[in-house]
């Protein structure tokens, strides 16, 4: 249980006329809650396991510092900072046993036989791998040794728990139950955790609080409803979210409220609408996704904020339908019920809810719309 | 260990075509190497073993016949005889022990990354490309020769007085460059071994709380265990038929002091010119070469079934 703290953190592999545009990792500033869940989330190579391996210790840092409970651990060796990390291989050791495994920074610490063994039951009793302590870790399933792993953790009773992508080598059954067990164990044991994933779902699902990184960058910070309805840039805008959020590039109107291409005009009430005044007649990205786009009937006398178009896919679902639908030059992906019965070249009309709508800079690609302060 | 199961619990109808996949054909395929083992080993050992209980002597072509265990009683009740098996066992153990130690802290050095790691590796190993008989010439009249070799020149310019090696310390000078030959082969071995550690386990014992020497204990050594075996293994029948080194240096001696098995052979045939005699010291080297290898191979099987569970 801790408060870690990272100011201005960057990664610079170095190399031969490396600078400030090569940082694997650039001023990165984070402070958790006590006890929160971070979940660091991004493409493949945009610097959350480098984030992470750094407030570990395995990887030094360029500059910045890093702290835990308002102690510098910058220059701290891994094994001194009293944090438990689970790998995306689970790294267990081949040669021991399951009880061993879990034991092993334990007996390192000269904590009592008695001891470790009450803490290694208690943790196998959590994981449910009670049964399984005698064995090594060749023999048991990809489930288990994930277990395993997690229960070396533990054991440990670290102030930060570090995951991996601990749930990328499971089968997608069991990733979603494990993905539910680690919430429940995160908030059983309230230790402060970090989370790295790539999927976006995991991160949605899990966190208290997402990081999401592009090319070593924090592109937001923010609890996973917030990311959701208030994406700061296109970036989060099209990674938050399936399927994704459908960008069309318009322009905004002199009216300051209205977005308007040759083919659709959307008009922006309330708030929204207000946070455009400075912009008019200006390029812009509109944001809107699936599922705020709703079938219109034909004979639906409706005709404001509506796109029309020709449908070019039909994917059904089950619970819904997904259809693509061209709009002028815009392919413009959304979510129907699925009851509706819609075929591939059929012309549609479609509804869509503005008060949902995002609006981004065309080149800063930034977000246009202010962010209500956070609860 | 699942596929018997899995087989057992199969019906008749998969299990058959899989009997008829282990019949003729794939004997045919195997008969060119089954026939090699046979002519090359098995032919050899009969004819030793054949020679071992006949009365055999060059210098009496005319004594033939049957021996019974003569040879044998012969052999057990020569003291040079037991002296070779001694002096094998030492030079088998000190040789394992030098090459598995230092080549362990080579790997381990060459491990790491350093400049001109490349260079130092290739040099490192070059003594393993140096046949046997160059070997001991080399030590011989290069390193060990008490006025014309490098360690003369050395120990005179410490002010000491230059060793002859191979006179005062026979045993010893037969064990170093039979570890010189050797040390590349341990350190390739353990090198490779080394390397195959995967990272994340390194790591993952760094955030357990060890420090180097627990990583080494628990997770390095461990590790390599497998390697190690396959290492001592493959010595240990190499070193049992040290030959050459000694031949070319200390011819056995002096005295007896470096005759081991494989010498003792030698000798009885070729100065004794007793062939029966020297067929029942090979007799008794293959026997002890198979104690060494049933237990290592039994070791290895049983590490090698484990790992590929893992």
């Amino acid at each position: 249980m801790a408060i870690v703290e990272l100011k201005d953190v960057v990664k610079n592999y170095g190399g031969k006329g490396s600078d400030a545009a090569d940082n694997a990792v650039d001023s990165f500033n984070l402070t958790t809650k006590d006890g929160e869940f971070i979940v660091l989330v991004g493409p493949s190579g945009c610097g959350k396991t480098t984030t992470m391996r750094m407030i570990a210790g395995l990887e030094s840092i360029s500059s910045g510092s890093i702290s835990i409970d308002g102690r510098d651990v910058s220059q701290v060796a891994p094994k001194d900072r009293d944090i438990a990390m689970v790998f995306q291989s689970y790294a267990l050791y081949p040669h021991m046993s399951v009880f061993e495994n879990m034991a092993f920074a334990l007996r390192l610490k000269k904590i009592p036989d008695a001891e470790i063994t009450s803490r290694v039951q208690e943790a196998a009793k959590v994981l449910d791998i009670a049964h399984l302590l005698e064995r090594k870790p060749r023999a048991l399933s990809g489930g288990q040794r994930q277990r395993v792993a997690l229960g070396r953790a533990i054991v440990r009773q670290p102030q930060v728990f570090l995951m991996d992508e601990p749930l990328s080598n499971l089968d997608a059954k069991l990733r979603v139950d494990t993905r539910a067990e680690i919430v429940k164990l995160h908030r059983k044991l309230g230790v402060t955790t970090f989370y790295v994933t790539h999927d976006q779902v995991e991160a949605m699902t899990m966190g208290q609080r997402i990081v999401v990184m592009l090319n070593g960058k924090i592109q937001q910070i923010d609890t996973p409803q917030r990311l959701y309805e208030w994406p700061a840039n296109i970036f989060v805008a099209g990674f938050i979210g399936t399927p994704s959020m459908n960008f069309l590039r318009g322009r905004i109107g002199v009216d300051k409220r209205t977005l308007t291409d040759d083919h659709f005009s959307l008009t922006l009430t309330g708030a929204r609408g207000d946070a455009l005044a400075t912009h008019a007649g200006t390029e812009a990205v509109i944001g809107v996704r699936p599922e705020h786009l709703s079938y219109l009937a034909a004979d639906d006398p409706v005709n404001e904020n509506v796109l029309s178009g020709i449908v070019e896919v039909v994917e059904p679902l089950g619970s819904v339908t997904m259809i693509q639908v061209q709009v002028g030059p815009h392919r413009v992906t959304a979510q129907i019920e699925s009851h509706l019965t819609v075929a591939m070249g059929d012309a549609i009309r479609l509804r869509c809810r503005t008060d949902k709508l995002q609006v981004f800079n065309a080149t800063s690609e930034q977000s246009l719309l202010k962010a209500p302060a956070a609860a | 260990m699942s596929s018997p199961a899995v087989a057992t619990s199969l019906p008749d109808k998969r299990a058959k075509p899989k009997a008829r996949l282990s019949g003729a054909p794939i004997r045919r395929l195997l008969a060119p190497a089954v026939i090699f083992l046979l002519v090359w080993m098995i032919v050899p050992l009969v004819m030793t073993l054949y020679y071992a209980f006949r009365r055999y002597n060059l210098m009496m072509p005319e004594i033939t016949g049957f021996a019974g265990i003569t040879n044998f009683k012969l052999m057990f009740t020569d003291p040079t005889f037991w002296d070779s098996l001694i002096n094998t066992l030492i030079l088998v153990g000190a040789s394992l022990m030098i090459t598995v130690t230092v080549g362990l802290g080579l790997a381990i050095l060459f491990n790491r990354t350093f400049v001109g790691r490349g260079v130092a590796r290739t040099l490192a190993i070059a003594p393993f490309f140096v046949m046997p008989v160059v070997t001991g010439l080399i030590w011989k009249n290069m390193l060990f020769h008490p006025v014309y070799g490098l360690l003369a020149w050395v120990f005179r310019h410490l002010g000491l007085n230059p060793i002859d090696w191979l006179a005062q310390y026979p045993m010893l000078s037969i064990i170093i460059m039979v570890s010189w030959e050797w040390i590349p082969f341990a350190l390739l071995i353990l090198l490779t071994g080394l390397q195959s550690l995967p990272e994340d386990q390194i790591e993952a014992v760094r955030l357990d709380g060890a420090n180097k020497w627990q990583e080494f204990r628990h997770i390095v050594v461990p590790h390599l265990g497998q390697v190690l075996y396959v290492v001592v293994m493959l010595e240990s029948i190499f070193f049992l038929t040290s030959f050459a080194e000694i031949y070319t240096t200390t011819s056995g001696g002096p005295g007896t002091a470096t005759t081991n098995l494989p010498y003792y052979i030698y000798q009885s045939a070729f100065f004794q010119y007793d062939i029966g005699i020297s067929s029942a010291a090979a007799i008794g080297a293959v026997i002890l070469a198979n104690i060494f290898s049933i237990f290592l191979i039994r070791f290895v099987a049983g590490n090698l079934n484990a790992g590929s569970r893992r």
